[in-house]
């Protein structure tokens, strides 16, 4: 595992992402990525490579998969000007608005996609893992669209958070598996899909729902969401007549992140900026921000940073938000943090309900938890950047969210009065 | 890097397990691998547990725990749960070997990759060897993953065992049963560790194309239980791995040495 530790390595491993050299054959980012997966799933990951390198270079495959897109999905999905939270913070606010699309996120570019790939590789069966519950519930609108029966694994503590998508999932006819092992959220249920995968790696197709586990998936899930970014930036080009200054997203496991960032990483002159939740605070246990406070080590099949003890041991992490609420990230942005391109910040719990509040008041949009975190470090960053353009990834509508709003923003004095 | 003596003096610790499972195996009676996780069903009785077994098995794997073991069924899950909680690591664990007398029974560990590398692979190697571990076992580490750690583990004469499975391509089969040091872990089913198996053809052919690749004795796990089923193995493989049935025994307070022994048959 070669590190990157001088400025000069630090170049040429940017101009390697630039030339689209990542992932190398290895299925490497630098010394990132890899695939650290059981012997039994090494032949699956095998096939689904070279499915992957085929089909999504395949015109006709592409063609179907951008004709859903648009019909189905609802694709390309608007960017909104946000004038009166730029009013509000003094920076000119953009929004990519994937709250819009088809389920209500981004989840659904890479479901629809791997759900198609799964289609072509002659899969009898699709499991999936979920932890807010949206790439669930987009894995089962998917799977309901290309005909393949569904298993979603989740977190008991999730679907207990997430009430409204489980009976979102049900209705699209997949099965939803509560997982009470580990820690009871979205990474004891990858635990147990990959288990599930295990036990049939041949008929069954696993539809990872983030930029993370052994190469392929950070390469397809990445390919999947790149829409976002290209979208956004032609939309940038044409209705504000420039590209933005800055870029931020939220990031759990970084798909919607690496989604938008990825067509960005080659404009010098634009700032990105990965925002991870901060939870309560510093302390391990206490957050879910993996690349500001983990360190590198083995999860899921690939090799990233993480949130552990000095052990080895994976730690539990808190977020008020459940989709960021994971102590790993993809390959890729560890990659990025590694070389300088991409920043990484946190944003508290308090700040992103503050987010969402402003949100919902100024524009008349509901965001996402997750998505609230890309809407406060927007904030942060206009306080020192006046009038300059920002272009926040709106990752997905904020409806899911309702019970953990009602015990929060809802729950104090000034908004039950109203 | 420290120097190791010349390879004159004594076996190689890798060669130890070798010679033990072709030694028990020599009257075509399957060698027993035995599987327990450290600390479980309690860090006091770790020592205990372990010598007994040691006693009725020919080879002792010992499990680190993980809080994320993708690998392992319910029963492993739980164990290593419980241990964690108990507070096992991979430094007590090499502690309590400093502290056992010297065994006959070679002693591997089978752990997932991250809290080797957060021990530091090349500490790790030393550590191990000098409390008489002779190899380990890493579920998530794919031989294609493996380098740096055969690299580690190759001046102390550690053995990397490789795992393949009925699903692995006959290329790659040869290749990383070729490749792999102590034994190869053939894998008798597709799946997580824990559920019955029998034999059947299919499992036959896959063990002879195994036996033909590896030049180490082949073992075959996931899911033995029985008597039966290791008496249906006799003459296709060279030992058997017993896992989450024996965590099993221990977890129910019973004699893991009464439960080994009556896995073979008489002596006749």
């Amino acid at each position: 595992m070669n590190a990157i530790d001088t400025a000069a390595e630090r170049e040429r491993a940017l101009a390697d992402v630039l030339a689209g050299r990542y992932p190398d054959e290895r299925g490497r980012y630098g010394p990132f990525g890899g695939r650290y997966v059981p012997e039994t799933l090494i032949p699956a990951h095998e096939r689904l490579e070279r499915g992957a390198r085929r089909w999504l270079a395949d015109a006709a495959f592409q063609a179907e998969l951008n004709q859903e897109l648009r019909d189905w999905v609802g694709r390309p999905t608007a960017l909104s000007p946000a004038p009166h939270l730029s009013r509000r913070w003094g920076a000119q606010v953009w929004l990519k608005r994937e709250d819009l699309a088809h389920t209500g996120a981004h989840k659904i570019n890479n479901a629809l996609g791997q759900a198609m790939l799964a289609r072509r590789l002659g899969a009898r069966r699709i499991v999936a893992e979920t932890g807010a519950g949206q790439h669930g519930v987009a894995c089962a609108a998917a799977c309901a669209r290309v005909g393949l029966p569904c298993t979603v694994y989740m977190g008991a503590l999730d679907m207990e958070r997430q009430a409204p998508n489980v009976g979102r999932m049900r209705l699209l006819g997949a099965k939803v598996v509560a997982v009470n092992s580990g820690d009871r959220t979205l990474r004891a249920a990858i635990d147990e899909a990959l288990r599930d995968w295990v036990a049939d790696p041949t008929g069954t197709y696993y539809l990872l729902g983030s930029a993370v586990g052994g190469h392929p998936y950070p390469y397809i899930v990445r390919e999947l969401q790149a829409v976002i970014g290209r979208e956004a930036r032609a939309q940038m080009l044409e209705r504000a007549g420039a590209l933005p200054d800055a870029l931020i997203a939220c990031v759990g496991g970084g798909s919607n992140s690496i989604g938008l960032f990825h067509a960005f990483l080659g404009d010098a002159g634009v700032d990105i900026i990965g925002v991870e939740a901060g939870g309560r605070g510093a302390a391990l246990g206490e957050n879910a921000a993996t690349v500001v406070y983990g360190r590198p080590g083995v999860l899921h099949g690939s090799y990233s940073l993480l949130l552990q003890d000095r052990h080895g041991q994976i730690q539990e992490t808190h977020s008020i938000s459940a989709g960021l609420d994971y102590p790993g990230v993809g390959p890729e942005h560890a990659l990025l943090a590694s070389i300088g391109r991409v920043r990484y910040e946190t944003v508290d719990d308090g700040e992103a309900l503050e987010a969402v509040r402003e949100c919902c008041r100024l524009e008349g949009i509901l965001p996402a938890l997750e998505s609230a975190h890309a809407l406060a470090g927007a904030r942060r960053w206009a306080a020192t950047h006046a009038g300059a353009r920002v272009l926040v990834g709106l990752s997905g509508r904020g409806d899911k969210d309702m019970p953990t709003l009602s015990q929060t923003l809802l729950a104090q004095p000034d908004e039950a009065q109203r | 890097m420290s120097e190791v003596a010349p390879r004159t003096a004594r076996t190689l610790p890798r060669e130890s397990i070798v010679a033990a499972l072709r030694e028990a195996a020599k009257n075509g009676q399957p060698a027993l691998v035995a599987f327990l996780t450290a600390g479980f069903p309690s860090r006091e009785r770790f020592r205990e547990d372990l010598t007994a077994i040691a006693s009725a098995a020919d080879v002792v794997e010992i499990g680190v725990p993980f809080t994320d073991p993708m690998a392992d069924g319910v029963t492993i899950q739980r164990a290593s749960e419980q241990a964690l909680r108990a507070g096992v690591s991979l430094e007590w664990i090499l502690s309590e070997l400093a502290a056992l007398p010297l065994l006959d029974t070679p002693l591997l560990l089978m752990s997932y990759l991250n809290p080797l590398l957060a021990y530091g692979l090349a500490r790790l190697a030393a550590d191990a060897a000098r409390c008489r571990v002779c190899g380990f076992i890493v579920p998530d580490l794919p031989f294609d993953e493996s380098d740096d750690f055969r690299a580690a583990l190759a001046p102390h004469g550690l053995a990397l065992v490789q795992m393949v499975t009925p699903v692995t391509p006959p290329e790659r089969l040869a290749r990383v049963a070729g490749a792999s040091q102590g034994f190869v872990y053939a894998v008798t089913m597709t799946g997580t560790t824990g559920k019955s198996v029998t034999a059947p053809k299919e499992i036959a052919d896959y063990l002879e194309r195994v036996r033909a690749a590896a030049a180490v004795p082949v073992c075959a796990g996931f899911g033995i239980r029985s008597a039966e089923q290791v008496e249906a193995l006799r003459g296709l493989v060279d030992g058997v791995v017993v896992g989450s049935a024996l965590v099993e025994v221990l977890e129910r307070g019973e004699s893991p040495q009464r439960w080994l022994a009556a896995l073979r048959p008489p002596r006749r």
